[in-house]
């Protein structure tokens, strides 16, 4: 390795390439130093929690999954396991996974706009900002049995009994699940024709399918709240 | 202001530094280049880089935050694994010596357990800056793909290291989770159409994921290995996959 050389000036570029030593790796290491630093110094102050020696036969109440799957627990509520716990997050892996591959706008590689994608980027905000919303609520707003308390109430055993929940008639349930599926297949088809075209059928049909289960999932919490709804859909085999 | 050139002079000027480092750094783009490319370590980069790529603005260092905190929680859970012994009748007692006796034990748990939290974050910031670069728009689609696959092994290493204290959060932490398992359709015992697999509590998914119908024994030393030696292999495999596949794509993203 020739190192010793005469010094020479730096060699101008037509492109806006620059040497990764010592530009990209000066922050790295300093990106490392702080995070390292941050992470002792957070460590040395807070301790990690340890509750009491696990005990199968005294349930912690609420017994709570691992803040990055309160989100999940929280549509629990409004979901059987089913879903909540199993559908929905293979739903969400699948769709995150096929998101190349349905996002065939040109626009927008490499670099941060919202108004040439502005479909792309609000379904992907809303969403991610769902799952927070949902883990905060289930983290800090969900006491005893799952019971909900504002930031200011006291957790207690002693809430209000919740309203009876009652199942909508399946007719009236199918018509109501197949046609959101429906109309929201149909209707952005028609009216947007610009949009269907570029995605082309079956682009478009994932997509839409993603979208509207993410949005139904919000429908049917809302249908729990406003008007205690616990399934739209209840058979001997499967409720939704 | 020779202060600086000075002071570098007398210390690099003298037998003793010379008797280690044999040779000087000229700082000329060749050596620039071979500090990269002659180093084991840094020549996961080019030698250059888009400029814009450098900018914390733009990635905000996110991805490389969290492969570096994966390190960490790497050498903490080494350290870690030479005071804890995944047996029921020790593990809780294990964790509360680490707390109370061993030498640092408390910051080294502590720093595990925080970095652990810290990488789920990040991670997640980092898939949500490569959405608003777009940076998953070809040729990038597959890379995106190996991305959303190492967050899931994220979420799954910090899963299983949760059970492994022992204690009554954990325990029931994942109670709460394994039990969505039985209501897996077709595979788990309480989920829908599971009688067309007649699927029981002792042969379901559940059971397989458990070693058993109730979270003891084999539960604990399965969520050790998969923490300790399964998903560290697996996601090491995925993340040369990954970084290896930034370059192999054209390097990091920007405007065509």
């Amino acid at each position: 390795m020739e190192v010793r050389q005469e010094k020479k000036g730096l060699v101008e570029f037509k492109d806006d390439k620059v040497f990764t030593w010592p530009t990209l790796v000066a922050k790295e290491f300093l990106a490392a130093i702080f995070v390292t630093v941050g992470l002792l110094f957070y460590s040395y102050f807070v301790d990690a929690p340890l509750r009491e020696l696990s005990n199968p036969g005294q349930a912690e109440n609420p017994a709570k999954a691992p803040w990055y799957f309160l989100g999940l627990q929280e549509v629990l509520v409004y979901f059987d396991p089913w879903y909540a716990g199993v559908a929905l997050p293979s739903i969400i892996i699948l769709g995150l996974i096929l998101i190349p591959y349905l996002d065939n706008n040109p626009k927008g590689n490499g670099y941060y706009t919202f108004s040439e994608r502005k479909f792309a980027v609000t379904t992907f905000v809303f969403g991610y900002i769902l799952w927070y919303i949902l883990i905060y609520i289930g983290t800090a707003l969900r006491g005893p049995f799952w019971a909900f308390f504002w930031p200011w109430e006291q957790w207690t055993h002693d809430f209000p009994t919740p309203p009876p929940l009652h199942d909508l008639p399946l007719p009236l349930g199918i018509v109501l699940l197949g046609g959101f599926y429906f109309a929201g297949l149909a209707l952005p088809a028609l009216v947007k024709r610009e949009f269907f075209q570029k995605l082309g059928v079956i682009r478009y049909s994932i997509t839409m399918g993603l979208l509207l289960t993410m949005v139904g999932t919000v429908i049917k919490m809302v249908f729990r709240l406003a008007f205690n709804v616990k399934y739209i859909i209840a058979t001997p085999w499967i409720n939704i | 202001m020779k202060l600086i050139p000075d002071l570098i002079k007398k210390i690099t000027d003298n037998e003793i530094w010379r008797s280690v480092f044999r040779h000087g750094y000229t700082d000329t783009p060749r050596n620039r280049a071979l500090q990269i490319i002659s180093n084991v370590w840094l020549h996961l980069h080019p030698a250059k880089v888009r400029e814009h790529g450098t900018k914390i603005r733009f990635t905000w260092c996110m991805g490389g935050i969290t492969f570096f905190i994966f390190l960490f929680e790497t050498i903490t859970g080494i350290l870690l694994m030479f005071y804890y012994v995944p047996d029921v009748n020790r593990a809780y007692a294990d964790i509360v010596d680490l707390m109370y006796v061993v030498p640092f034990g408390r910051f080294l748990r502590n720093s595990h357990r925080w970095g652990a939290h810290a990488m789920v974050i990040t991670v997640s910031i980092h898939m949500f800056r490569v959405f608003l670069t777009g940076s998953y728009k070809p040729p990038r689609q597959f890379n995106w793909v190996v991305g959303v696959v190492l967050l899931v092994l994220t979420f799954l290493l910090s899963f299983t290291g949760y059970l492994l204290p022992w204690d009554q959060l954990g325990y029931w932490a994942i109670t709460v989770g394994t039990n969505m398992a039985r209501a897996t359709p077709f595979l788990g015992h309480e989920g829908p159409f599971s009688y067309i697999l007649g699927m029981r509590p002792d042969n379901d998914i559940r059971f397989a994921l458990l070693g058993g119908t109730l979270i003891e024994a084999p539960a604990l030393l399965r969520a050790y290995v998969w923490h300790c030696i399964g998903i560290p292999l697996v996601a090491s495999a995925l993340m040369m996959v990954h970084f290896w596949r930034v370059r192999k794509d054209g390097g990091i993203s920007g405007p065509l």
